[in-house]
């Protein structure tokens, strides 16, 4: 019994691969007890105790230095087992049993305990993180040849701008994003009031094949109004792409829309016309307000944040859009720039679709049918509010993402007010001078209407013509100091955001 | 009517095109294929090469051991099973042994599993044995050539030496029964005693519609630079370490813990194999046997294997270059292992992913249900084509004998 408890003691310690054996042999069967297995049974305990103490498998060490029977064993010095320091100890030779075997060549792994081997600084050599990095670089590059699109098509990407406060903001961001499209792109830039050069100075530092144009009307001041004017910048901006017969995508990138790079990688695979599923990006000066307004729905709708884009059935076919649905938001969306309401998209924006360009051209032959004609729709009453008024069907869309599932990119308007100002180009020249610390002025926090029109740091005329009258004696001193409270002075004095919540304050 | 001769004529060169593959129809990934003895090797069809003659043991040796405990078609060691079920029904066998070039013996000497479903193999060698002398006592064939064009199939960890524990292996050697059959084994070691010449290692068994359902995109970036999961210390066995996998496994930990670029932990997760296809380095260490299965998943999801094992011989070495495929690392130079993989140059690597993306490679690799072509079984049906014809002297000359039935320790000359 002793024996198979032994014995079951050692099947049970068969864990995870189990290896280990004990002194004695693997006999399987007959519980034999002979006085020889109850010696070695004691024998076996003195040993367990002793390693307890000592703390290393000392009986092994024993009986193979005493009893050395088997064959190709190999000692090291045991090592100090606490806290786990090891001592990197090369193994000792092996001993060949050379009991009625066949020769066996002296080979150079041996069994037995061995050392583990730790180099002196075991840790990443930021040389090698280096060439590691350049290898999964490549490797990805092949990837991507192999398995990405193959010959893929140029994107052209058209975007309606103007000039104000925020443009510099929404347009660096495109710009952003475009520059980093792995494919040949050529940026369409419309502008509203003509080309400036504000805009083309922003657009030049893309390094992008760029084609910045004017349009003729300035951009309104109520959303919807401006909404048209954009979808007659686009127009423009298609009919260029018909006159140059550009060949490639054509895909529309708002100057404060936010896009996902696996969009530029999903609409390579349009063939004619696509379309992805946008989300809308709702706000309000109230965070309150708006998430009251979806609370009030009840459960109708457990989207957290509308989409537009395909709908499409079982089968991934195309049988509808999720368009967004202004009805909750009716009395309560901004209708001037100037708002602090939130903005609303249309049912479908543009940015959801994309086109084949030789849809546009003229005189092509293998142009499907079901696309009007550029030149029909030049009358101003036809209102344009998204690329499927261009199609007689709109069964011929194509849903990208996934049927619509990838969500690729985000819709956002944010401005600032029409009457902000801003330094031409962001550059501040000469330096201001500006000397008085912002809380010492008379003026409160919020500001009150603001005066206008001339060019360079009118925000700061007025503080200026004051305040000099202060500090006309140390000026030096003052502006040394004031240099560092001149972003407190802009914040004050600042843009007030008719959108955002919070006043900026210092 | 000549046109319908020339159409007729056509739609033949274009059906033969299509046959001989000369026409690609579909878009693959480029692969790469090792022209000459090793590469094509592996696309062999042995029908035709080989008779093999399945001998008919009582259930007790197969069947009844299968129903006893049903987990042995799961676990690494299936091969056998799954051996004895390809033959069966292969076109390679034949019912009449006058004729067969080679002798399976379906003996599952693997499938006595503990509660934890790992195989004991104490009752192994007396199994083996028994039925041995069954067929020597029952057909003439065995003692004709004291089983020299018999082959077995012993996927333990140390093969035929039946035990776990790689010194008590090494003490029984190869069971004196099978000197002179062919071994069909997962073990492969150089010079050492469990593996005999002329040996055909294979992989150990992985369920290949497992792996099958855990494929990602083949676009999908690779971003892990080393993967690798498994122990490092076998704490219920040898606590202190440096006898489990001599110490490399442990190597690897302590060396390579804190660096970003080695993906290595002990945890299991839900998402082991697709993150394999997200890695482009996965190790193969040894472990208490020098062979793995990961060295088939990595071949199976593309990751190039770095196998850290000395000496070991890996399965169908003569059909399959592991040299070019594969890198191998000395267990004495595991703390160097970031500079010499990062030392490998790009066009290397590429070439390496090529070939492992092979698909003959993959299917090489695997023991597919039902069998397919190029799988596995079919490599050691080469295998063992390429062996015939036999030699003059398997054939013993009467009253020739060199087979000792009573060598070996005691224990084993219980009957079974």
């Amino acid at each position: 019994m002793k024996l198979s408890t032994l014995q079951q003691s050692y099947i049970n310690r068969r864990t995870n691969s189990f290896r280990g054996s004990t002194q004695l042999d693997s006999s399987t069967d007959g519980a034999v007890k002979s006085p020889a297995t109850i010696f070695w049974l004691v024998l076996h305990g003195v040993c367990c105790l002793i390693s307890l103490v000592l703390g290393f498998r000392f009986s092994r060490l024993v009986f193979f230095f005493l009893f050395s029977t088997s064959s190709n064993n190999i000692y090291t010095v045991p090592f100090n087992s606490d806290a786990g320091i090891t001592i990197p100890v090369e193994t000792q030779l092996n001993h060949i049993n050379s009991l009625n075997r066949t020769a066996v060549v002296a080979s150079r792994v041996v069994v037995g305990r061995h050392g583990i081997r730790i180099r002196p600084w075991p840790h990443p050599d930021p040389v090698e993180v280096m060439k590691a990095h350049g290898i999964i670089e490549r490797v990805q590059k092949e990837q991507k040849a192999l398995f990405g699109v193959k010959n893929p098509k140029t994107v052209i990407a058209v975007t309606p701008t103007y000039v104000r406060t925020f443009q510099a903001l929404h347009l660096t961001g495109v710009m952003h994003s475009l520059m980093l499209v792995p494919y040949d792109l050529i940026w369409i830039v419309v502008e509203a009031g003509g080309v400036t050069n504000e805009t083309a100075s922003l657009i030049a530092k893309s390094g992008l094949r760029t084609i910045h144009v004017g349009f003729h009307q300035r951009m309104p001041n109520s959303w919807d109004a401006r909404h048209k004017v954009e979808s007659l910048m686009r127009l423009h901006a298609l009919r260029i792409v018909r006159k140059e017969r550009l060949d490639g995508v054509v895909m529309f990138a708002d100057d404060s829309n936010m896009h996902n790079m696996e969009l530029f990688d999903e609409i390579q695979n349009v063939k004619w016309i696509g379309a992805v599923s946008v989300g809308i990006l709702l706000h309000s000066v109230d965070a309150a307000e708006i998430s009251s307004l979806v609370q009030k729905e009840g459960e109708e709708d457990t989207m957290p944040m509308p989409v537009q884009g395909p709908a499409c059935n079982g089968t991934d076919k195309l049988v509808g859009w999720h368009t967004f649905n202004s009805l909750r938001y009716s009395g309560k969306s901004a209708v001037y720039i100037d708002d602090r309401a939130p903005v609303l998209p249309r049912k479908l924006e543009w940015s959801g679709f994309v086109l084949n360009s030789r849809l546009l051209w003229k005189d092509v032959d293998d142009k499907p049918e079901w696309i009007k004609d550029l030149d029909a729709l030049d009358g101003d009453g036809e209102e344009i509010e998204n690329p499927l008024s261009l199609l007689k069907s709109t069964t011929v869309v194509e849903p990208l993402g996934s049927c619509g599932r990838h969500v690729l990119l985000w819709w956002l308007r944010v401005e600032a007010r029409t009457d902000s100002k801003f330094p031409a180009r962001w550059i501040i020249d000469p330096p201001l001078d500006i000397t008085v610390p912002s809380k010492h002025t008379q003026w409160p926090d919020a500001p009150p209407e603001l005066p206008s029109n001339d060019e360079k740091e009118k925000v700061f005329a007025g503080t200026e013509e004051q305040s000099n009258k202060h500090t006309t004696k140390t000026k030096t001193s003052r502006s040394r100091r004031s240099r560092s409270k001149r972003k407190h002075d802009t914040k004050v004095i600042g843009v007030q955001v008719s959108t955002h919540s919070e006043q900026t304050e210092i | 009517m000549g046109i319908w001769k020339s159409c007729f004529l056509g739609f033949l060169s274009v059906a033969f095109l299509f046959t001989i593959d000369a026409v690609q129809l579909h878009r693959n990934q480029p692969t790469e294929r090792i022209s000459g003895s090793a590469g094509d090797v592996l696309e062999d069809d042995p029908v035709g090469r080989l008779k093999v003659f399945v001998y008919e043991l009582p259930s007790k040796y197969n069947k009844k051991i299968l129903q006893k405990d049903p987990r042995c078609l799961a676990h690494m060691f299936a091969a056998e099973i799954f051996m004895h079920r390809f033959l069966i029904s292969s076109a390679v066998r034949t019912l009449n042994p006058e004729e067969a070039d080679w002798f399976y013996t379906p003996v599952y000497t693997t499938c006595d599993l503990t509660p934890n479903g790992l195989p004991l193999p104490f009752k192994s060698p007396r199994m083996m044995r028994s039925a041995i002398q069954l067929i020597s006592s029952n057909w003439p064939y065995w003692n004709r050539t004291e089983g020299a064009d018999h082959f077995f199939v012993v996927p333990h960890d140390f093969g035929a030496c039946f035990h776990y524990q790689e010194e008590k292996a090494i003490e029984r050697g190869i069971l004196p029964l099978l000197q002179r059959a062919t071994l069909v084994q997962t073990f492969g070691q150089r010079n050492h005693v469990c593996l005999k010449e002329g040996s055909i290692t294979i992989p150990p068994y992985a369920p290949p519609q497992k792996m099958h359902t855990h494929l990602i995109p083949d676009k999908t970036p690779r971003s892990i630079f080393v993967y690798f999961r498994g122990l490092f210390y076998d704490v219920g066995n040898d606590p202190e370490g440096g006898y489990y996998a001599r110490g490399a496994r442990a190597a690897v930990w302590e060396n390579f813990k804190n660096n970003p670029l080695f993906d290595i932990s002990t945890e299991h997760p839900a998402t082991y194999y697709e993150d394999m296809q997200r890695a482009v380095f996965c190790l193969c260490p040894l472990g208490w046997a020098p062979w793995s299965p990961r060295l088939v998943e990595a071949v199976v999801f593309g990751c190039i294997p770095v196998i850290i094992a000395d000496d070991i011989v890996l399965p169908f070495a003569d059909a399959i270059p592991w040299e070019e495929i594969g890198v191998f690392v000395d267990e004495q130079d595991v703390p160097k292992l970031d500079t010499i993989l990062t030392s490998i140059p790009p066009e290397v690597i590429l070439r390496k992913q090529r070939l492992l993306a092979n698909p003959s490679m993959k299917q090489a690799m695997l023991f597919p249900q039902p069998a397919q072509a190029g799988d596995a079984f079919h490599q050691v049906l080469n295998g063992l084509a390429r062996k015939l014809p036999h030699e003059r002297s398997v054939f013993l000359k009467p009253g020739e004998k060199s087979l000792n039935w009573t060598a070996g320790p005691v224990g084993d000359l219980k009957p079974w």
